[in-house]
């Protein structure tokens, strides 16, 4: 900055000296080399979009096969590729990545600090994701996508029934996606337990802070579970291990109980951090704090150790003892009351506040509307009885878009639309957003109430076709009509956000006059978040503000230092310097995905891969001088002027 | 082919507790639905608000108005549990039966072999894809799968039970209705999974007694010099690879036993109807019929075909 030299106040300009200090690095080695949790997770945020917009496109061509019985649209091959691509992209793509991305986003600037705890941590997971999906789109497009659906099972899924690659490549994108999920997770409860501003105990916390934390924890105990999994099954297929083979030993039932003991915690993984949404846009649009936060929190809390207790729900059909039935059983029933919990507090809530009529709270509406439905449908299938009826049918279709679109992708569109003027400083259309949302609800409904019916009249999922006399026709076409519906109103949230970046109105510090301290800084915040660093006197900061509020100083400035608060209280403990950007996370990435990749073709690739892949890690991790170059500099700098 | 398939549809005591352990939850659920919905309808449009919407006596009562909600969750999720608990275990010992018939159920990829278990070898029965059962008789099927994991589910009279390689599972089914009963394989097991049909066929005794005496004897031989030269056009066909036609030298055990084919009512698991038209489309190209199925396509002149057709309709 050569205006430093002209104006010898600018020196003291704190802004300006903050600015240079965390300002991201220029050129392409900038790009790659950033650690900035606002920028990774901007990009984290695009990158799962994509892949949501991939996966809707698979599942409209499922839905244009489907519209007719008997169609030739799509042969048995393509088509168990593409429910199996479905599958895999929403769930390891989409859900679960872009929840996280959204609280490596805003939880920082909600907690009021200036970057992600083991932000290097942060950027290493984002591009280890990026080579885990752009590795799984372009094996389906090299005619090796995975086909025996997201679940997998074994012996379908082993050496004998499918041949090629077509699984490994599965396999691998666990191991990809589920590194990316673990790291972020131990990002998140790092932020949250030790960077809070001062001030924020606990008990301040805001509940959609709670809902990452919790969150993280699950993702913590749940996702080993499917990587193990998915390395038995890698090996019974590259080497012949017989983890899974009966012949030999192994079990297939075993598959069932690593995998579900994941994937129906995952479920909670997607579904929490969209509750902490929707409580952040209940606060704000009504005014007031939500009803009950001790209520709440323990409600979260709960979901999330009953979320580890109800895996069994998902294999009712096989050997199951009457006993253990019945414990899964009144597990899985169980688990609506913590969610009940919350529908009420939010109800009571709205009934109290003052609703404002915007799109981030429509889309909670609509929340409602819809995931209600969804968890009843989900205490049905909690009973044995009932469950042998319609499990593997259509009606589990609807039951799980029910709690799955309903219960987290509303609430993200509205916390998209609630966040989309911090993140980028503009206002997205509020008609276009109205329009969107009510596209959405009724193309997900006519889509989807239909498949309970086709269930309950006998249509088994993962079918390409169906003879016509089964009746189902109809409703499949209705089913299809719908799915376009809800195509058109995605493609009007993009259209709108296409418009908004560069026309929307310019959105200012707190367009939503929100309580929380992402709201305290400009949009989008700057590289170092806040000036000053906030400190918090309320569970809403931002409505409880005294006017003379104090804020934190002895922070410096020219170099990358943050406070460090205790877990409880958050009493200001002690000072550290963040890590600067640094390439070794990129490089690291990208070895450890050619270690995959060539696994997938020899076992030698993991012998040769992981010495690759360690070396990067070794440098990354190597105590350097220049990590604390840039406050050596200013020293200099500082220096210089003095004299 | 226009047979039931819904669970609303019980034939049989199973399928009936379960059809009436669904309408209990089905107006639980429906009114819990209805009474959030107009309290959130009412939340989001009332009038006369508190001029503060932090007023403490409110929230008090708010705060009342959760704890009760809950509460009256709780007491239906219980009542539910019970009465879904009760349900399954009738549904799981309520048929036991010294009387029983026991059947055993072999899945593979794509098709459901059956066999009517005896002592005596000669009594025993192999078809596929087809059950037939007495009314009001409970039977025992034993189910298992030589390849992947299938489910069995023929919703009208059961939910399903998976069939997994390497163990026996028990499974009671019983009809108190005659008619036919579609089923299909639930669990994803490959390929061909939507066309891996098959029916439950309820009979009075009597026509049951029948239909297992017929099956019990092997094939007839030809009639005619057309079926004559039919049957020899099998045998010297690779049929004989994978079927078995008792009475003939054909004794395949991969794919299913012909030897009352003319007596079923679908071909290819419930994918077409038996008729003489769709068996030729089938023997001539299978795969354009059910993409990835084990039938190879037959190489066959014309007049062989004629000749195979004849003989297999007279497989009765």
């Amino acid at each position: 900055m050569p205006a430093d030299a002209a104006s010898p106040a600018a020196i003291y300009d704190d802004r300006a000296v903050l600015e240079e200090t965390w300002r991201p690095p220029a050129g392409l080695m900038g790009v790659l080399s950033a650690v900035n949790h606002k920028l990774v997770a901007r990009r984290f945020v695009v990158t799962t979009m994509v892949f949501f917009l991939l996966g809707g496109l698979l599942a409209l061509l499922m839905r244009w096969q489907l519209r007719r019985p008997e169609n030739t649209f799509i042969g048995p091959d393509l088509y168990n590729q593409l429910f199996t691509m479905h599958g895999s992209t929403m769930m390891f793509l989409f859900a679960v990545p872009i929840m996280q991305a959204l609280g490596l986003y805003v939880v920082p600037l909600m907690i009021g600090t200036r970057n992600i705890a083991l932000p290097r941590l942060n950027a290493f997971g984002y591009w280890v994701f990026l080579v885990g999906g752009v590795f799984l789109y372009v094996s389906f497009l090299l005619n090796m996508g995975p086909d025996a659906g997201w679940f997998n099972y074994v012996p379908l899924s082993g050496p004998e029934f499918s041949p090629g690659h077509r699984i490994d490549t599965w396999a691998q994108l666990v191991n990809f996606t589920e590194i990316a999920a673990l790291v972020g997770g131990i990002e998140l409860i790092v932020t949250i337990f030790k960077l809070r501003a001062p001030g924020m105990s606990l008990n301040r916390l805001p509940l959609f802070c709670w809902a990452q934390l919790i969150t993280s924890f699950m993702v913590i105990f749940a996702m080993p579970a499917v990587m193990m999994a998915s390395n038995f099954l890698a090996l019974d297929r590259l080497v012949a291990t017989h983890f899974f083979n009966p012949a030999e030993g192994g079990d297939a039932i075993l598959w069932q109980h690593l995998f579900w003991f994941f994937g129906h915690p995952e479920v909670y993984i997607i579904f929490i951090p969209a509750l902490g949404i929707v409580s952040s846009i209940v606060e704000t649009f009504t005014r007031r704090p939500v009803v009950g936060y001790t209520a709440m929190v323990l409600s979260l809390v709960s979901t999330g150790f009953i979320g580890f207790g109800l895996w069994v729900h998902h294999m009712f059909a096989t050997p199951i003892p009457q006993m253990g039935q019945s414990f899964f059983t009144a597990a899985s029933m169980m688990i609506a009351i913590p969610s009940g919990v919350q529908i009420f507090c939010w109800i009571a809530t709205i009934w109290l506040g003052r609703p404002q009529w915007k799109t981030p709270f429509l889309f909670v509406l609509g929340f409602i509307a819809i995931f209600v439905l969804g968890g009843l449908t989900g205490v049905m299938l909690a009973s044995v009885p009932l469950d042998l009826q319609v499990h593997d049918t259509f009606f589990v279709v609807a039951h799980f878009h029910y709690v799955l679109i309903g219960g987290a992708v509303f609430p993200l569109m509205g916390g998209l639309h609630y966040w989309f003027p911090k993140m980028t400083g503009r206002m997205l259309h509020e008609t276009l957003g109205r329009w969107t949302f009510t596209l959405l609800f009724i193309g997900f409904n006519v889509t989807f109430f239909p498949m309970h019916l086709l269930g309950i009249h006998g249509m088994p999922r993962r079918v390409y076709t169906y003879v016509p006399d089964t009746g189902w026709g109809p409703m499949n076409a209705l089913a299809t009509a719908g799915a376009m519906i809800i195509g058109f109103s995605v493609l009007l949230f993009l259209v709108n956000a296409a418009w908004a970046l560069r026309r929307g109105a310019l959105a200012g510090h707190n367009p939503w006059g929100a309580a929380t301290l992402e709201w305290a800084t400009s949009s989008p915040p700057p590289a170092y978040n806040f000036h000053p660093l906030p400190v918090v006197e309320g569970r809403s900061p931002l409505w409880d503000r005294s006017a003379d509020a104090p804020s934190v100083i002895g922070i410096r400035s020219d170099c990358r230092e943050v406070l460090v608060t205790r877990v409880l209280d958050a009493e200001p403990d002690h000072k550290v310097e963040m890590p600067a950007p640094s390439i070794w996370p990129f490089v690291s990435a990208m070895c450890l995905g050619g270690m995959f990749v060539a696994t997938l073709f020899t076992p030698w690739g993991f012998v040769v891969g992981a010495v690759v892949a360690t070396i990067p890690v070794i440098i990354w991790f190597w105590p350097k001088e220049s990590d604390h170059a840039g406050r050596a500099y200013r020293h200099d700098r500082s220096n210089e002027r003095a004299a | 082919m226009n047979w039931p398939q819904t669970m609303l549809g019980a034939a049989g005591p199973h399928a009936r507790g379960v059809e009436s352990l669904w309408w209990l939850f089905f107006w639980v659920t429906t009114a819990v639905y209805v009474l959030v919905l107009i309290a959130a309808v009412l939340a989001t449009v009332r009038r006369n608000r508190p001029v503060d919407p932090q007023d403490p006596a409110a929230s008090r009562r708010a705060g009342v108005a959760i704890a009760s909600a809950t509460g009256v969750s709780l007491v239906l999720l219980f009542i539910l549990l019970i009465s879904s608990v009760r349900t399954g275990r009738y549904s799981i010992q309520g048929l036991a039966d010294p009387s029983h018939i026991n059947i055993k159920v072999t899945a593979q990829q794509w098709w459901w072999n059956v066999e009517y278990e005896s002592t005596i070898a000669s009594q025993r029965v192999r078809t596929a894809n087809e059950i037939h059962i007495p009314v009001g008789r409970p039977v025992l099927l034993k189910l298992q799968s030589t390849d992947v994991i299938h489910s069995l589910w023929v919703p009208n009279l059961a939910g399903k039970k998976d069939l997994i390689p390497g163990q026996e599972a028990a499974f009671w089914i019983q009809a108190d209705r005659e008619g036919v009963y579609r089923g299909q394989c639930a669990e994803f097991c490959g390929h061909q999974h939507a066309h891996m049909a098959l029916l439950v066929i309820a009979e009075d005794s009597g026509k049951y007694a029948m239909w297992l005496e017929s099956q019990r004897r092997p094939a007839a031989d030809p009639p005619d010099e057309m079926a004559k030269r039919g049957r020899d056009v099998f045998l010297s066909a690779p049929c004989v690879m994978c079927h078995s036609i008792r009475g003939t030298g054909a004794g395949g055990r991969t794919a299913p036993d012909l030897t009352h084919l003319a007596s079923r009512l679908t071909l290819a698991a419930g994918t077409i109807p038996n008729t003489p038209g769709h068996l030729a489309g089938w023997i001539t190209d299978a795969q354009g019929i059910k993409p990835g199925t084990r039938m190879p396509t037959i190489g066959i002149n014309g007049e062989d075909l004629q000749a195979l057709l004849k003989y297999l309709q007279t497989l009765k």
